[in-house]
């Protein structure tokens, strides 16, 4: 079973949809007890990083969520998911989970009117190296993106995938098995059904 | 690199779909589940449902309705109609909504922008201005569907919700929806100065230039509605989308 992590705002509707169109056992979860029990994690998430952050911990899951990581369950943090996967934002305060080493910083304000942040549709993804999560998807791959805060990695070995927005930026992270998508795979047609198709086979 | 999105804007009324002219007379155009599957099909970027009649029936979203559109939506979608409370907010992202769209809430409770962006961010709040054209060329933005002039000029409007925090400014020429006969381009060039968020035109669009032409003119994106249901001079009910190819050729050209 996956275990999507409910913890207040967050798109778990859309995820579940998608998990159930590829066939893949999934509820939403909100309480330490379901993560306990999940062999895979999907650690979804909108809005500020804080306010995910304290959402995790007032509802007791971030220890949970830390502790399964570390014993080899698949964790996949999809948009400020994956950015809480990390040590911490420029936008907020908190510390993040720790499980990715890098912080999220801002999209440079640029002159150019094309590239508003934040950045908002769809972009393609140049791997930086072969990956089980981008099996079977080809070139013309595209994928959905909302954010304004993207993660920098401080070991280059962790970006698996990047993608253009007036800068290079990293759109996809693994550091063992713990991984992260900056775009949303639920909202990205075949192309996301297809990765999390191979999340759900891992 | 990205590309600019290209939006189908689908009129829900009394939970099927509808499109109006100049925001009168809606026509019954066939079941918004229907569409979904086809607009996925077409892997549209992007999709708005905003219903009509839900202010004017006070009754809030239809969310069972809504519910069975996520269950289909593999893209991401807005809606707007109705949404006066935070519950409601909380309710349409949790079932799947990505971004929720507000208008007349927007104007007879502003702090309601502020509250959806605490919730979930500026880049799932968007506000939608419906902006009528006087005789003498003045711009007026209206509510509750195009019925209620609030006397306010979009460029004013606009800034102001922007610092309100809404991520996405969606720009609806009320003379323009349903003809076909291009953007309001004087608008959109306006709004777009005005503000640095994203606006999404709307209102318009007949021909694939006419999302060109918009771009040209400072849209962040495109919207339409009759474009993507309508085909030929009879407006025979047909729901299209344009390939991914025409699409890139277009705003690359």
């Amino acid at each position: 079973m996956i275990a999507v992590v409910s913890y207040g705002v967050c798109n778990v509707g859309s995820i579940l949809n998608m998990l159930r169109k590829v066939g893949a056992p999934a509820e939403a979860v909100s309480a330490p007890s379901g993560i306990e029990r999940a062999e895979k994690l999907i650690l979804p998430g909108i809005g500020a990083f804080d306010n995910g952050m304290n959402a995790l911990t007032d509802r007791g899951l971030a220890d949970p969520i830390r502790a399964r990581a570390r014993q080899n369950t698949p964790v996949l943090g999809i948009c400020l998911g994956m950015q809480l996967l990390s040590e911490g934002s420029e936008e907020g305060v908190l510390s993040g989970l720790g499980l990715v080493k890098g912080r999220c910083l801002r999209f440079p304000v640029s002159a150019d009117p094309q590239l508003r942040v934040p950045h908002m549709g769809w972009n393609v993804l140049s791997p930086r190296r072969e990956s089980l999560l981008l099996n079977g998807l080809g070139r013309d791959a595209r994928f959905y993106f909302v954010h304004s805060y993207h993660l920098a990695c401080h070991e280059a070995a962790d970006v698996l995938a990047t993608a253009q927005y007036g800068v290079e930026f990293t759109a996809m992270v693994q550091r063992d098995n713990v991984w992260g998508a900056q775009f949303h795979p639920e909202k990205s047609h075949k192309y996301g059904m297809a990765l999390l198709r191979n999340f759900a086979s891992l | 690199m990205l590309r600019t999105r290209v939006i189908p804007c689908l009129l829900l009324s009394n939970g099927g779909l509808v499109k109006t002219v100049k925001f009168q007379d809606p026509k019954y155009v066939g079941d918004p589940i229907n569409a979904v599957r086809i607009f996925n099909d077409k892997e549209v970027d992007e999709m708005v449902f905003l219903d009509i009649g839900a202010t004017a029936a006070g009754s809030g979203p239809n969310f069972d309705l809504l519910a069975d559109i996520a269950s289909e939506a593999f893209m991401p979608f807005a809606y707007g109609g109705g949404v006066t409370t935070v519950e409601h907010i909380r309710r349409l992202f949790f079932l799947g909504v990505e971004k929720v769209v507000l208008n007349t809430a927007a104007v007879s409770n502003p702090t309601l922008i502020r509250d959806a962006v605490s919730l979930a961010g500026s880049s799932s709040v968007v506000v939608s201005m419906d902006v009528r054209r006087s005789f003498l060329g003045k711009y007026s933005v209206c509510t509750r569907s195009g019925r209620l002039d609030i006397k306010r000029d979009p460029i004013d409007y606009a800034r102001e919700v922007e610092q309100l925090g809404a991520g996405e400014i969606f720009l609806t020429a009320i003379d323009r929806d349903g003809t076909q006969s291009g953007y309001d381009l004087a608008l959109i060039e306006r709004v777009a100065g005005a503000v640095s968020i994203p606006v999404v035109a709307s209102g318009g669009a007949g021909i694939l230039e006419h999302f060109k032409e918009a771009v040209t003119h400072g849209a962040s994106a495109v919207a339409a509605g009759s474009f993507f249901v309508f085909h030929g001079r009879h407006r025979a009910v047909l729901i299209t989308y344009p390939d991914y190819g025409a699409l890139t050729d277009l705003f690359e050209s």
